[in-house]
């Protein structure tokens, strides 16, 4: 055979046929191995340390690459509706470490390390290891006190400190002044729906990661829908007064002249009255499925 | 004997009388044994930690003899000229690649059911007793094997055409890229953009992807592997392997020897 | 006619030289000839004229930039071919590891020989080698001609048709020397056609029925050892012996040159029977009357001055 004929038929039929067929099984492949409900981490590379003393100079290149191993592991543990997350915190301890200035780790571990199963893996004592790792690597990076209050404030349900970081975080030049008067606000008050409401539009004007964005839209859309139900109670109840029954449907408010129209949840899908006589959410609704998964405060 | 059985009868036949591989395996059974030691410190750990560490040096002493001897096979005869002779054989080009790959993952496989056994015997030791889990243990030494083969490959395919010392760079760092295949196809598109990430999506499954071949935490924490992974890893191997080689003879068939 | 031996038409070699590998050198140009069948053919040339080369390309071991080659009728490129041939590399190194029975015993697997047939050949080559007693060394612990003997084993391992050897007698001390001309010549007797190379003359002059000469890649001529350097004396030489006292002889000793007692002389083929009766009357003794034979050699430096003239003259034109 000239050498000719013997190249063609390889770049012709060989290598196209070849790569085919491998990239064919390597999506068996991948199949098989998600199947198999593991961490990548090996037991041995748990150790933050080792790892950066192996990378030498090329930790910040690792940490990019463990950060991207961090979007994938809550990426698909999310997909396949799986509640361990107990991955997360080795990954993002062996991100941080490796670069300690990795921004996006710790706005993202401080969300999802602090959320509740499933949303998270519902360890704000883990999240506050990690903020404060952050604080201490990135003094002048003020944002992470307000990360830092976020978890007191939702997780821990501790105002004194959720108020404490807010204050101290106002102090660090360059900081928003709505850093003193969140703090302020939450010494005052305490745990108000306002007050989280204004907590959760910050970090998502604020947030540059979209999985984080997504996560603040949805608490602040189960705000609205509590404040809404909180609205249309007063209204059944005032109804229930005048007329001296239980509304069945919020049509009869509307027929009452009580209402303009049937009130829509922010996805638009319109509210119900439940068993129990109270508003509630249309089970048609995407947000009557994240209600309960979602914490809300 | 077929003339290829010939050649890699005679590969595998100076692998074992080049009493480095000796050494190396005796390394790994030392790395085993120490494995055992480190367990003793942690207690409930010691499978985990010996299973790891186990795997890990097989892993570790298979990949510096395929990269180091796999470099060599084609190179050291054309530099020594002991090629001559043997070309003047009725032996084609490619039964010679063919013969010397087949050779060194011959030789590979012995050394690796060595440790293999070495670290049956300590998994023994340390447990007693092996329930049906452990054999996950087994089949990553066998992918780890597999992993090896398609290294081999490459460092056949690079041998054809570089000198020793480039080949060991491409195939080093053709293994390191085929250990971040997961990230390149995860890579945010907003940090690099989307022409990048389609480039790196498509090369991804053309490079050799041996995450496939890394079951050592379901192994460590013996967990029982899909038996159809082992049939789908064992054909991408044979497949991936076929596909370098075949480049390879293609490389070497016109080469004009010093 | 019947098909030769070795055939080969128009065999050029180019290799890349240089920086970034743009020049080429031609190290063989447009190279034919045939070898028949039964011939045994000395490959003559200095050291990179490209006999080396030609042995290679026959092999397979390099591939022309242009030309073809058979043998035994069947194109170079066909590696099937390779069963009728036994081939000697230039320098040979084999695998030091084994030992020179376990190497033969490898390569007689290449030609389908069984086990116990291959267990005869090879002690039979050992022997025929000079090597029966070292045997079971390993390769590495093996002199250069001991290499060399080895090599030659392997190449008739198989009793092939044709015989191709690349500097066969190179790293030998003379009794070596002797061994391998006795093998080529028995070689001969058995029918075997024979290739090798060597810019060894008197071996050529006594082992081969045709010579070919190639200087600086070109083929110069082919043909029998007489005939290349042709047969007639150009020259005679007359010995003598004179009395240094005798005036007569005085103007040939003059012509002549001493040696001890003797005086010899070179006289032009025509002018000898003068020379003689010129000798006699001087009173002169006749010792010897020998037409002298231009030899390989003179005939040899002859065409190498001739090309290097060439070359410099190329050079000097600055092509």
């Amino acid at each position: 055979m000239t050498s000719k004929r013997s190249i063609a038929i390889l770049c012709l039929l060989v290598l196209p046929a070849g790569f085919a067929g491998v990239w064919r099984l390597q999506r068996s492949i991948d199949g098989d191995l998600s199947a198999l409900h593991e961490e990548r981490d090996e037991v041995l590379l748990r150790s933050g340390k080792m790892v950066k003393l192996l990378s030498l100079e090329y930790a910040p290149l690792m940490a990019d690459v463990y950060w991207t191993r961090v979007v994938q592991y809550y990426g698909s543990k999310r997909e396949r509706r799986e509640q361990n997350l107990d991955g997360l915190w080795p990954l993002l301890d062996l991100t941080t470490t490796l670069d300690p200035n990795l921004m996006p780790a710790y706005r993202f571990g401080s969300t999802f390390l602090a959320e509740a199963r499933p949303v998270g893996a519902g360890r704000p004592d883990y999240a506050i290891d990690l903020i404060q790792r952050g604080i201490r690597e990135n003094p002048d990076y003020w944002r992470l006190y307000q990360d830092l209050g976020n978890v007191y404030y939702f997780s821990l349900h501790d105002n004194e400190k959720a108020a404490e970081a807010y204050n101290k975080g106002s102090r660090v030049p360059g900081a928003q002044p709505w850093m003193k008067i969140m703090g302020a606000r939450i010494a005052e008050r305490g745990d108000t729906r306002q007050t989280s409401r204004l907590l959760w539009s910050e970090i998502y004007q604020s947030a540059q990661d979209e999985t984080v964005r997504e996560n603040a839209k949805i608490h602040l859309m189960l705000l609205k829908t509590d404040d809404d139900k909180e609205q249309l109670d007063r209204l059944l109840a005032e109804y229930a007064k005048k007329t001296r029954r239980q509304a069945e449907s919020l049509n009869e408010l509307v027929n009452a002249g009580m209402l303009r129209g049937v009130p829509v949840d922010p996805e638009g899908v319109p509210y119900i009255v439940g068993m129990t006589g109270d508003a509630e959410l249309n089970s048609k609704s995407p947000l009557f499925k994240l209600a309960p998964l979602y914490r809300r405060f | 004997m077929t003339r290829i059985a010939a050649v890699s009868w005679n590969t595998f036949r100076e692998a074992v009388r080049d009493r480095v591989l000796y050494n190396l395996v005796f390394f790994a059974l030392l790395l085993i044994a120490t494995a055992i030691l480190v367990g003793q410190i942690s207690i409930g750990i010691e499978t985990i930690v010996l299973v790891s560490l186990g795997l890990s040096a097989i892993s570790a002493i298979g990949l510096l003899i395929a990269v180091f001897t796999g470099v060599g096979l084609v190179s050291k005869e054309i530099e020594k000229r002991t090629l001559y002779a043997l070309l003047s054989k009725p032996l084609r080009r490619w039964e010679f690649l063919v013969g010397k790959f087949g050779g060194l993952v011959l030789t590979l496989t012995v050394n690796t059911g060595a440790m293999a056994v070495g670290l049956l015997i300590a998994l023994l030791y340390v447990k007693h007793s092996l329930e049906s889990g452990d054999a996950t243990a087994f089949v990553a030494v066998y992918f780890i094997l597999l992993k090896l083969a398609i290294v081999v490959a490459l460092a056949l395919l690079f041998s054809c055409f570089t000198s020793q010392l480039l080949a060991i760079l491409f195939t080093s760092g053709l293994y390191i890229a085929g250990l971040f295949i997961s990230e390149m196809r995860n890579l945010d598109a907003s940090r690099v953009g989307p022409a990048a990430r389609h480039f790196f999506t498509g090369i991804s499954y053309l490079l050799p992807n041996f995450q496939n071949f890394d079951v050592m935490a379901a192994a460590a924490h013996a967990r029982p592997l899909p038996g159809i992974l082992i049939l789908h890893n064992t054909l991408y191997a044979m497949l991936y392997c076929t596909v370098v080689l075949s480049a390879a003879s293609v490389v070497f068939a016109r080469k004009n020897l010093k | 006619m019947p098909e030769p031996a070795i055939e080969i038409e128009s065999l050029t070699k180019d290799y890349p030289t240089g920086f970034l590998h743009l020049k080429t050198k031609r190290s063989l140009e447009n190279l034919s000839m045939r070898v028949e069948e039964g011939e045994s053919f000395g490959f003559l040339g200095p050291n990179g004229a490209g006999k080396s080369t030609t042995i290679k390309l026959l092999m397979g071991i390099i591939f022309p930039t242009s030309g073809s080659a058979k043998i035994l009728g069947r194109p170079i490129t066909e590696v099937e071919m390779h069963k009728d041939i036994g081939y000697l590399p230039e320098q040979p190194y084999f695998y030091d590891y084994l030992t020179a029975a376990e190497l033969l015993d490898y390569f007689a697997r290449f030609y389908g020989m069984r086990a116990a047939e291959r267990k005869e050949r090879v002690a039979k080559m050992l022997k025929k080698v000079g090597l029966e007693t070292a045997g079971k060394i390993q390769l590495r612990k093996y002199s250069k001609g001991m290499l060399q003997r080895v090599g030659l084993a392997q190449a008739i391992l198989h009793d092939p048709k044709v015989v191709i050897l690349d500097e066969p007698m190179s790293g030998l001390d003379p009794i070596g020397r002797h061994e391998v001309r006795d093998i080529i010549s028995e070689l001969k007797r058995g029918g075997k056609t024979v290739l090798f190379s060597t810019h060894i003359l008197t071996d050529a002059e006594m082992l081969c029925d045709k010579v070919g000469v190639i200087v600086g890649g070109k083929l110069q001529g082919v043909g029998r050892p007489d005939e290349i350097v042709g047969m007639k004396a150009h020259e005679i030489e007359i010995v003598f012996e004179a009395d240094a006292r005798d005036a007569r002889s005085e103007t040939l000793r003059g012509k002549a040159s001493k040696s001890g007692s003797r005086y010899a002389m070179r006289v032009p083929e025509e002018n000898v029977f003068a020379a003689i009766e010129e000798l006699r009357a001087g009173g002169a003794k006749l010792a010897a009357v020998t037409p002298i034979k231009r030899t390989l050699e003179e005939y040899f430096l002859h065409l190498v001055e001739k090309d290097r003239a060439q070359a410099a003259a190329i050079e000097v034109s600055g092509k």
